[in-house]
């Protein structure tokens, strides 16, 4: 019982040294700003190309110490990842441990993977984290949302495994594994010692499902062991959704498997304003951290300098958290929610009438 | 209304030559019986109906029901039997009474977390095949809320879909559920849904599902929702990502009209539309079958309530008692039903009469007597 214990603690150890070794890097690339920090990033398509330009120019403007790699999504299929982006993209992604990705479109076609799929399974994307909060000055009908996201990514409910038993009869996987569900939990408590959050809810339907989200709430319960100062909860799906939709404000990390996150994530964001405003990061082995603006690529108002950059600016503000630069993130995000609640430069989404430079420059002058 | 095509015709036949088809909880034929405006003789007898208070505040719901039944002088007794969550087995006298009586008033029963026990809710849904469950969410007049002009029904497939219960482990520390969409299940809650919007004067169906990424099972649904849509030309349908669907809900609640979903995706759908029209304290639902209906608090979140609401007794019964509405027109005593709807109505619509959740302080008592108070 005891020798259990224990190798069960060491395989959590094993797996959390597994997983942020990166930070210590980035530690000391944060001690010596002289030597910037490369990043890669991909604008994307539609106005992807646009609202990176906006980062760029922000990030310049705060000077901030970050290199941009740009890479591109090809227009042929490249044999060694089976899909649009090439295998050097993805190797950059590796080498600089962070990205930061704009909207892509998804190519139709069969013969290929598709690109979020490539992305995840190449860089071992284990958990989407995404911050929902209110924007002052931006009304919507919830005003204090602050709360933050943090799905499952590889497995679950999304695992693809289907197939049809008899004509009439189908069947569908969803698979829970113990190493998955302690890496996602691990991750979720880092997150909300790192970030000053008190509180973390495991959100599941274990009185249906016992073994599967069973196993995941076992998984997170040790975890919770590992940090007593943080207060740990489980809320099961259906109290969360009402609660989210009548007191959002209840509510600070949530961490749940895959279905369960990815439906959740869209509805804290719908509390919000929409995905256009929402930022959105993925965590993967080894630390890398995979930035990126979850909206579509909005290819009616693309090159019309009229998209809102405001998922990416903020996306880009939660790379450089996970890269330690607090300092330059806070400047940054000061500056677009001064902007934003100051509503003189506001994109067409908003309900204002600010081009996408203009909006730009506002976030520039703010800082 | 639909249009009447040859096929809808031949639908209709098929039904009044006497092949049984699921039922609508707001009150059409029973089988093998006629709706006429004229009650025959005998009609008032009372009629029993079995009753389940559950667990938490689940008798203090129930009871608040069985006073307003009294106050009404409404043509229902009840058979009442205890049941508790933490039961292996529904006991065979239950289901016995339901299958004799047909009808069913139940509170919460609570579900253990993580345990061994099968959730006794879902063993009652599949003995008895209630195979649609239905939230009714809508806006009460009087009741404020951060959103406006809700009027959602949502069905939900009730027996298969996530919840079948067959999970085991591969090897230790890999766990497997299996997910079962069949053709039939399918099509019989697409046939359900469609025939209640057509029956309700309803102009949308919108189908939840998944599919894009689970393309087999939530694409069998689809398809058996595209057959059934095809024969209601009259009744518009669209389909919606379960994603973008709760954030829609939060957004732009007004473009939902009649919404049906597989088990799980129903379940959140429900609670959420229920969230914004004002709380899963008041909104009527049920579970129908083929000859069974079971009436409940609609969407699941809370009905069991907890300790503090059990021990102050200031538990909403506004949910059970429009449910019991829905019942009395799923009985055929319309003027009953409406009776109890005006005077829950008039309460919320006064507002001095509120529990906690609705924004007051009252207690289940004092609710229950303003609405018997209010009853004409």
């Amino acid at each position: 019982m005891a020798l259990g214990r224990l190798l069960q603690r060491a395989s959590i150890n094993q797996i959390s040294s597994r997983i942020f070794p990166a930070f210590e890097r980035s530690f000391s690339a944060a001690a010596s700003p002289s030597e910037p920090i490369r990043a890669t990033l991909f604008p994307g398509d539609g106005i992807g190309p646009e609202i990176a330009e906006s980062v760029k120019h922000v990030f310049n403007a705060a000077q901030v110490p970050i290199e941009w790699e740009e890479h591109f999504v090809g227009d042929k299929v490249d044999p060694r990842t089976e899909s649009f982006l090439t295998w050097e993209s993805l190797e950059s992604v590796r080498r600089n441990g962070v990205g930061l990705k704009g909207p892509m479109a998804t190519p139709i076609g069969k013969g290929h993977r598709s690109l979020n799929l490539t992305l995840r399974k190449e860089l071992g994307l284990y958990a989407n984290v995404r911050p929902c909060y209110s924007l002052p000055g931006y009304k919507t009908r919830y005003d204090d949302v602050n709360l933050v996201t943090i799905r499952e990514n590889t497995e679950g409910e999304y695992s693809g495994l289907e197939h049809q038993v008899v004509r009439g009869v189908v069947e569908s996987l969803k698979i829970i594994t113990r190493q998955a569900s302690l890496r996602v939990a691990e991750y979720a408590f880092h997150y909300a010692k790192a970030n000053g959050r008190q509180r973390v809810s495991a959100i599941h339907k274990a009185n249906i499902m016992r073994k599967t989200d069973g196993l995941f709430l076992k998984c997170c319960r040790e975890v919770a062991e590992k940090y007593p100062e943080i207060t740990y909860e489980e809320v099961i799906i259906d109290n969360c959704c009402m609660m989210l939709v009548k007191n959002p404000s209840l509510f600070d990390v949530l961490v749940m498997p895959n279905l369960y996150g990815d439906i959740i994530s869209d509805l804290c964001a719908g509390l919000i304003g929409g995905l256009g405003l929402t930022p959105s990061c993925n965590i993967g082995e080894g630390g890398i951290a995979l930035a990126e603006a979850v909206h579509g690529s909005a290819p009616d108002i693309a090159g019309k300098n009229l998209s809102n950059p405001t998922a990416l600016l903020l996306s880009s503000v939660m790379m450089l958290r996970h890269l330690k630069l607090t300092d330059k993130a806070d400047q940054i995000h000061n500056a677009i929610l001064n902007t934003i609640s100051e509503g003189k430069y506001r994109t067409v989404d908003l309900g204002g009438n600010s081009s996408t430079t203009d909006f730009t420059k506002a976030v520039c002058d703010h800082l | 209304m639909a249009r009447r095509t040859p096929s809808l015709l031949r639908h209709l036949f098929r039904d009044a030559a006497g092949i049984v088809s699921p039922r609508s909880p707001r009150g059409r034929a029973e089988a093998r019986r006629f709706v006429t405006y004229m009650p025959r003789p005998g009609d008032g007898a009372p009629r029993p109906v079995t009753l389940i208070p559950g667990d938490g505040i689940g008798p203090l719901v129930t009871g608040a029901v069985q006073q307003v039944m009294e106050a009404m002088h409404a043509p229902v007794y009840f058979e009442t039997y205890e049941v508790h969550g933490d039961m292996t087995t529904v006991p065979a006298e239950v289901i016995e009474s339901i299958r004799r009586n047909k009808v069913c008033l139940k509170g919460g029963l609570r579900t253990p977390v993580g345990g061994g026990v099968s959730s006794l809710n879902m063993q009652l849904r599949r003995e008895l095949d209630l195979y649609a469950s239905l939230v009714h969410c809508f806006n009460l007049q009087g009741l404020p809320t951060r959103h406006e002009k809700v009027d959602i029904v949502v069905i939900r497939e009730n027996t298969e879909g996530e919840y079948s219960g067959l999970e085991h482990e591969v090897v230790p520390g890999v766990v497997e559920s299996l997910k079962v969409i069949t053709k039939f299940c399918s099509e019989r809650i697409a046939k359900y849904a469609f025939e209640y919007a057509y029956l309700n004067n309803r102009k949308t169906v919108t189908a939840v599902h998944k599919a894009n990424i689970m393309k087999l099972a939530d694409g069998l649904f689809l398809e058996s929702c595209r057959e059934v849509a095809k024969k209601y030309p009259g009744i518009k349908y669209n389909e919606i990502i379960v994603d973008n669907c709760c954030m829609q809900l939060v957004s732009k609640p007004e473009q939902f009209d009649v919404m049906v979903t597989p088990n799980l995706y129903g379940n959140l759908v429900a609670n959420t539309a229920a969230g914004i029209a004002g709380g899963t304290g008041v909104m009527p639902g049920g579970n129908v079958g083929q000859d069974h209906a079971v009436f409940e608090q609609g969407a699941s979140a809370g009905n069991v309530g907890n300790e503090k609401i059990v021990e102050q007794k200031k538990a909403n019964p506004v949910a059970l008692l429009l449910s019991s509405a829905m019942m009395l027109r799923h009985l055929q005593f319309p003027s009953f039903a409406d009776r109890l709807e005006t005077a829950v109505k008039r309460v919320i619509a006064e507002g001095r009469y509120r529990t906690k959740d609705l924004g007051g302080s009252s207690t289940t008592q004092e609710v229950v007597d303003a609405v018997i108070a209010k009853l004409d």
